[in-house]
């Protein structure tokens, strides 16, 4: 899911939880893939939240409530935390979201979402308050954010921050470009760098 | 500045660009066969082969049955992500040490023990724990299945530098406090992204004073503090350890490296980030009542009256109860945290004349086979078997349920492993965090019990 990030408006689906680890987000049993499958991840995601241990589905699970929707979760502080599984990063994309709002990120998960063209947004806990407050009292409520002039918005209320994005993977995601790329293009360095440490 | 993290990083920098990510050269890469194979898929379609194979280094662990190995895998699921291992790291021309081989076990129990994790290295792998390679004064990091094709691709990763935190540990360690209960005491006391972007060095003379085992447990458990990774500078400890070890150099290359290993440690003057100092005297055994591992409290203590509710729901706790005397279902011992000589030792001198309490269900499982050979040595078995203890074949077991070995919704767990997450070892399972001591209390006795009045 490779596709290119400039602008997106939408609503949102909250999750105002603190420290949600990516074993809630993908549980461990689903790691058995050996394919790239974002769907298959995607609809397994939060799975053990979704559902109550019969199976059935968890009517008060916020994905299971139609009244929430659109591509940005907003989560609250220290998200993704735990283990690396990148899978966790691709049930995200898979399911949908583009973007994650969030006070603090664990930082591989961070790099997974970047690496999957999915926007790690860090806010201030202020910001984020707010906007909770906003899409609680209106699940309608939409949020802009802008990558190029990295703002966010929460167009309810007006108020708007400043985001920090490292600028080389700005770059990639505003132009779908990956990492190994740019690496590859960086054969001679990187043997001129091994003959300099033999 | 001039820390030994900065060292580390600073001589491994291939290129670096202004506001842009820097190149960073890898020495080492391990391969499980959870987090590889759509790194491998994404190599095919890119016509790509592996830019240093030599470097690369692959082992099944997490799918691995605690029996049986001999057999071809129950799980048909689990049996072809392990296959497809095998098969990518003969395609591609990779050293692959496969179930029963002898040098098989969880590739972080295998990396240090052979002697491929080394003092000034920088080791990645697809999961978080490689942290623990840092014991050995190496700059180790968990990374995700994109970053793994990178460096498979060109031995190099682009990163951010991360800013750096000394953590000191200094005095002595109480009876029946172990490193484990150390690494718990300070997430508690940091919480669980308190070193979130940071990259940790552990000093004072508490860490100065740890064996390579406990060093390997601290150095495990920095993820879950949220750092990138933590490490120990080397010294002589570390030189003990590592000397004779299968891939580590010898003869004169041996004493040109301990020369160059001599010289990894922070200046006096080194500046960090960030620089917290513990007290030993302050740690306890310490047992966790949550559902992160930043919800530990010293066994002896009440769960605190502002605990997330959630968690406590999820465990069947109530804040200000207590945890000793608190029933337990299930002991397991092992782990990349916890499963190497030293924990089944310690295990071992607790069980030595006593039985495991009936209703307790008790999972040993060593690291590696290296580790199961090492137990048998000394006669480990003997004791555990004679008070009731059965000892498995490695892996990673019951720590994250990929195999068989999970925990049934509802019953307790007393784990010597890295995670207490909801469900981590099995839906509905709830885990309690503790160290070999403290889960051999609980296995003897069948319910939480201070070790030390085991001891």
């Amino acid at each position: 899911m490779k596709q290119k990030f400039d602008i997106i408006e939408s609503t949102c689906v909250p999750l105002p939880l603190d420290n949600v680890d990516t074993d809630q987000i993908i549980p461990a049993r689903f790691l058995k893939a050996t394919t790239r499958d974002e769907k298959f991840f995607g609809d397994n995601l939060f799975c053990d939240w979704r559902h109550n241990p019969d199976g059935s589905l968890n009517k008060d699970f916020v994905l299971n409530d139609p009244s929430y929707g659109g591509c940005i979760l907003v989560a609250g502080k220290n998200f993704g935390s735990g283990s690396s599984r990148e899978h966790a990063a691709w049930a995200i994309a898979g399911y949908g979201f583009r973007a994650v709002i969030a006070s603090s990120f664990a930082d591989i998960h961070k790099n997974n979402e970047l690496n999957n063209f999915v926007l790690p947004v860090t806010v201030s806990e202020g910001f984020l308050k707010e906007l909770h407050a906003t899409i609680a009292k209106d699940h309608g409520a939409k949020v802009r954010i802008e990558l190029p002039s990295q703002t966010v918005t929460n167009l309810t209320t007006g108020s708007s921050e400043h985001f920090e994005i490292n600028q080389y993977k700005k770059f990639c995601l505003m132009n779908g470009l990956d990492d190994i790329d740019y690496l590859l293009s960086h054969k001679k360095d990187i043997e001129e760098y091994e003959k300099a440490h033999a | 500045m001039n820390t030994l993290f900065d060292k580390i990083w600073d001589s491994h920098v291939v290129t670096k660009q202004s506001d842009g990510p820097t190149q960073l050269y890898i020495d080492r890469l391990y391969c499980h066969e959870v987090t590889t194979p759509q790194a491998f898929e994404g190599l095919k379609g890119r016509g790509i082969r592996c830019f240093r194979p030599e470097k690369i280094f692959c082992m099944p662990d997490h799918n691995t049955p605690t029996h049986d190995q001999d057999k071809p895998l129950a799980d048909p699921v689990g049996r072809k992500q392990v296959e497809t291992l095998e098969k990518n790291a003969k395609e591609f021309g990779l050293t692959y040490f496969g179930m029963m081989n002898p040098r098989n076990g969880i590739i972080h129990v295998v990396g240090p023990e052979r002697g491929l994790s080394l003092p000034g290295m920088t080791i990645v792998c697809g999961d978080s724990h490689t942290s623990t390679h840092g014991a050995v004064g190496a700059v180790a990091f968990g990374i995700g299945t994109s970053e793994v094709e990178m460096v498979m691709a060109s031995q190099c990763i682009l990163q951010q530098k991360p800013k750096s935190m000394r953590i000191n540990v200094e005095g002595t360690l109480g009876k029946g406090v172990t490193p484990k209960d150390v690494a718990l005491y300070i997430m508690q006391q940091i919480t669980t992204s308190g070193a979130t972007g940071y990259f940790v060095e552990y000093a004072g003379s508490v860490v100065r004073n740890m064996s390579m085992e406990g060093r390997l447990t601290l150095c495990n458990l920095s993820i879950e503090m949220g750092a990138r990774g933590g490490f120990v500078a080397p010294d002589e400890t570390t030189f003990e350890y590592l000397k004779g070890r299968e891939y580590a150099p010898k003869g004169a290359e041996w004493d040109k490296a301990v020369s160059y290993w001599r010289t990894l440690k922070s200046g006096d003057g080194a500046v960090f980030d960030r620089e917290i100092t513990f007290d030993a005297a302050d740690i306890e055994p310490m047992i966790t009542y949550g559902t992160n591992p930043g919800m530990g409290i010293g066994i002896t203590k009440t769960i605190p009256t502002d605990a997330t509710p959630k968690a406590l729901e999820y465990m069947g706790f109530h804040a200000g109860g207590k945890m000793i005397g608190k029933k337990v279902d299930y002991v397991f011992l092992g782990a990349c945290t916890n499963g190497r000589i030293e924990d089944f030792r310690v295990f071992a001198s607790i069980a030595a004349g006593r039985h495991k309490a009936d209703g307790i269900t008790a999972w040993l499982v060593p690291g590696s086979w290296e580790v199961l050979k090492q137990i048998k040595a000394e006669g480990l078995d003997k004791i555990l078997n004679e008070a009731g203890f059965e000892i498995r074949q490695p892996g990673c077991s019951a720590c994250l349920a990929m195999n068989d070995d999970k925990i049934p919704a509802g019953k307790y767990s007393v784990s010597t492993s890295n995670r207490n997450f909801e469900g981590r070892q099995g839906p509905g399972a709830r885990t309690m965090l503790a160290s070999p001591l403290t889960a051999a209390a609980a296995a003897v006795t069948g319910v939480i019990t201070d070790p030390r009045t085991l001891m």
